[in-house]
């Protein structure tokens, strides 16, 4: 990958900068990885040799940057594997994804950090970038060694599909953490409140008969762990957040200034607990889905630059954890393939710009985690998507790349996908309806 | 019983309340007036389901639907097996498609499924090929039951549209209340839910129905009180404080039963737990119609069976 490879020419597309909003026709110039010119408006000079993609009509962007995506390597490779995981995302238009640490062996300690990125080095086709616990074994109990984590490659610490409970460990991790400059990302869900639940409490979990899961085990633990932000002023990131009440609350704590960042699921942005219907367990997911009046809530907070991430929450689970009875199922959607397909729903309803929504899927991740990558700029690495907004399909679960199949849009309409994607000026994706030259 | 009078039942399974429409449960109801008689002859065989085969799949113990099921299924002349599984294992869902597919091979016309889990009958009912009678999966729906008590309100009341019914006690994890809801309300009946609120699930009073928390105000002129079973891990703490105050506030005796329409009935969808939800003198007095909803039981899993058969191959 790295030998001195031939030019690119990204020609005739519509470019569009997330990290500064700018739009406008234009043509990418890729050499040795990275992006060496960038010419907005008339086309530049050919360099010598170069070879040229026509992306007329499409929309050339960075490369998307997932900020929670489960693999099963190490420990349950049947359901996914970097590599797979991996062609999934560039499949998707994903360049760049966040691995959580829910593996076995977890990932706690730097030897695991640095097999899993020499396994994503050997065998994975877009950026991997683990995530570390923020307690080892995700127990709760005990803090990870946030500095050599950081040192192996962790980009951020978090417990996965679990919050730290404790607030005693949150706080000592939070004021450590500080010290490190690292981030911690946490699942905002109070377990003791969700208890039996399995779905967003109110009259549809009634109805089904199952027991509900209030809004409440969200924000009492998004609202205690801002108040240990304001007492330790550790860089602090809500990994998703699902109602309108939390919305409230990160909008006062990024008004007060505190530094908290937000992220939400693509599914609780495009879905609601109505999709569900008749004990669909591919939509049983944590947190869970809400009603439509959180989903519009999110959409506008969105929007608005309140939530900064938007998520796959990737989480491939296999016949044995989801063809159940809906509360003995697993939680967790396929998502990284489908992410910006279903993100561009939430364009065409008119309920955020193109350019906000590829803010939140790849500068704002890109610059949370301190990367290069995210943005159309010279110098940076030649991550890049180029989308066919339009392109009208139905979604066949046959056909993702992923080694499981728990996808919720299995048949739904989609329009808009991923016709090509580069990682460090490599093609890793090309659609088959992508015209021009080879 | 089979005379032409009664509608067609249109579904294939009866996997809830939910779906029915009116015609649909009087047509049941009526067939199962008819299944009554036939139940208090001394010949009480018929042969609507000669050569069928039953299966009582059962996930979760329960003598006396279960019981009331073969009854049912012998009446009509079918072969019943039943089989109880034992929910300790780990994987239970798994056992649960895997049973049905191994249970699928052996060519049943009927399986009559309960299951711990809300919903485990609809997914069950995707892997079989033959029609699946819900007999209770989790809190969601118990259709028979809901049948068999309308068939008891409206052989004594000779209606059911317009009562004023109360469903009290545990309705938070109740499929019998759920069915009820649903049943009553299509049938024209004014319900009432009376529990503590821990005991209430979110949204009820987007149900259609009166919420009370106070039982005295609640009974107030009903002519139906219909008492639900409190399981005895929700007694002590986790949903109400103690049996002794659940039973002061919540349970049903004469002095509370006193405020009901005088001719009120009593119902209970057993087993029961005397002195936690019911008194004793209430559940075996002439206001009770307990033993009554027994004898319908059978009836209307008659009735629910003898209306699935005309949908089975070769009917």
């Amino acid at each position: 990958m790295a030998m001195t490879e031939q030019a690119q020419i990204l020609t005739n597309a519509t470019l569009l900068d997330p990290a500064d909003g700018r739009e406008g026709p234009g043509h990418v110039l890729i050499r040795d990885g990275r992006i060496a010119d960038i010419a907005w408006g008339a086309a530049p000079g050919l360099p010598e040799g170069a070879r040229t993609i026509d992306c007329a009509g499409h929309v050339l962007a960075p490369g998307l940057i997932d900020m929670r995506a489960f693999v099963g390597e190490p420990g349950a490779e049947h359901r996914e594997t970097l590599a797979s995981a991996s062609a999934a995302a560039a499949a998707g238009g994903v360049t760049t994804l966040v691995c959580m640490p829910d593996t076995n062996p977890v990932i706690d300690g730097p030897a695991i950090v640095d097999f899993v990125l020499r396994r994503a080095r050997d065998t994975a086709c877009v950026n991997v970038l683990p995530a570390a616990a923020i307690t080892k074994g995700l127990a709760g109990h005990e803090m990870t060694e946030f500095g050599l984590l950081q040192e192996a490659g962790a980009v951020a610490f978090t417990d996965g599909l679990r919050a730290v409970t404790h607030a005693q460990v949150m706080r000592r991790a939070m004021t450590y953490a500080r010290d490190f400059g690292a981030l911690l990302m946490q699942h905002v869900e109070e377990p003791d409140l969700v208890g039996e639940g399995v779905m967003n409490e109110g009259e549809l979990a009634s109805r089904l008969g199952l027991m509900g899961i209030p809004r409440e085990a969200e924000t009492m633990m998004l609202e205690r762990d801002l108040r240990l932000v304001r007492l330790t002023g550790a860089r602090y990131h809500a990994a998703m957040i699902s109602c309108a009440d939390s919305v409230e609350i990160v909008r006062r704590a990024k008004h007060d200034g505190l530094p908290v960042t937000c992220g939400a699921s693509i599914n609780n942005l495009v879905l609601n607990e109505g999709d569900i219907g008749h004990y669909r367990t591919f939509c049983k997911l944590s947190p869970p889905l809400r009603g439509e009046a959180d989903r519009q809530a999110l959409a506008a907070a969105l929007n608005e630059g309140v939530i900064d991430v938007v998520v796959s929450d990737h989480n491939p689970q296999d016949v044995e954890t989801k063809r159940l009875p809906f509360a003995e199922a697993a939680d967790g959607a396929l998502g990284i393939e489908t992410l910006l397909g279903a993100a561009l729903r939430l364009v065409r309803a008119g309920d955020v710009t193109l350019a906000r929504l590829l803010a939140a899927l790849s500068a704002n991740p890109g610059r949370i985690l301190g990367r290069e990558s995210g943005r159309l700029a010279v110098g940076a690495p030649a991550d890049l998507v180029l989308i066919d907004p339009d392109v009208p399909y139905v979604l066949d679960k046959r056909t993702l790349k992923s080694r499981s199949k728990n996808s919720p849009f299995d048949e739904a309409q989609m329009q808009g996908a991923a016709v090509l994607t580069l990682v460090g000026g490599r093609i890793v994706h090309r659609s088959a309806d992508l015209a021009g030259a080879a | 019983m089979s005379q032409p009078t009664h509608p067609n039942y249109p579904h294939r399974h009866l996997l809830g309340i939910e779906g029915l429409s009116r015609p649909d449960i009087e047509g049941l109801l009526d067939r199962a007036d008819a299944a009554v008689a036939i139940s208090r002859q001394v010949e009480k065989k018929r042969a609507t389901l000669r050569g069928r085969t039953q299966i009582n799949l059962f996930f979760e113990p329960s003598t006396r639907t279960q019981s009331s099921f073969e009854l049912a299924g012998k009446r009509l002349g079918a072969d019943v097996m039943n089989m109880s599984v034992a929910s300790s294992s780990v994987k239970k869902g798994e056992t649960l498609i895997d049973t049905a597919a191994t249970l699928n091979a052996m060519r049943p016309d009927i399986i009559v499924v309960r299951h711990h889990s809300a919903g485990a009958v609809h997914l069950l009912a995707r892997k079989v090929d033959c029609s699946v009678v819900n007999a209770g999966d989790g809190a969601h729906e118990h259709p028979t039951q809901a049948l068999l008590d309308a068939l008891t309100i409206r052989r004594n009341k000779g209606r059911i549209e317009g009562l004023r019914v109360a469903i009290c006690g545990d309705v938070l994890h109740s499929r019998v209340a759920r069915s009820n809801l649903i049943l009553l309300q299509a049938m024209g009946a004014r319900v009432r839910v009376i529990a503590p609120s821990s005991l209430l699930p979110a949204g009820i009073e987007r149900f259609g129905v009166e919420v009370f928390t106070d039982m005295r105000k609640g009974l107030d002129g009903c002519d139906i009180v219909m008492m639900l079973r409190l399981q005895r891990e929700r007694m002590n703490g986790s949903f109400v404080p103690s049996v002794k105050e659940y039973f002061r506030y919540f349970g049903l005796d004469a002095d509370k039963l006193a405020l009901a329409a005088p001719d009120a009935l009593v119902m209970h969808p057993g087993p029961m737990n005397r002195g936690v939800e019911i008194a004793s003198d209430i559940a075996d007095g002439a206001q009770s119609l307990i033993r009554e909803q027994v004898e319908m039981g059978v009836a209307v899993r008659m009735a629910v069976m003898e209306a699935l058969a005309s949908h089975l191959p070769n009917a």
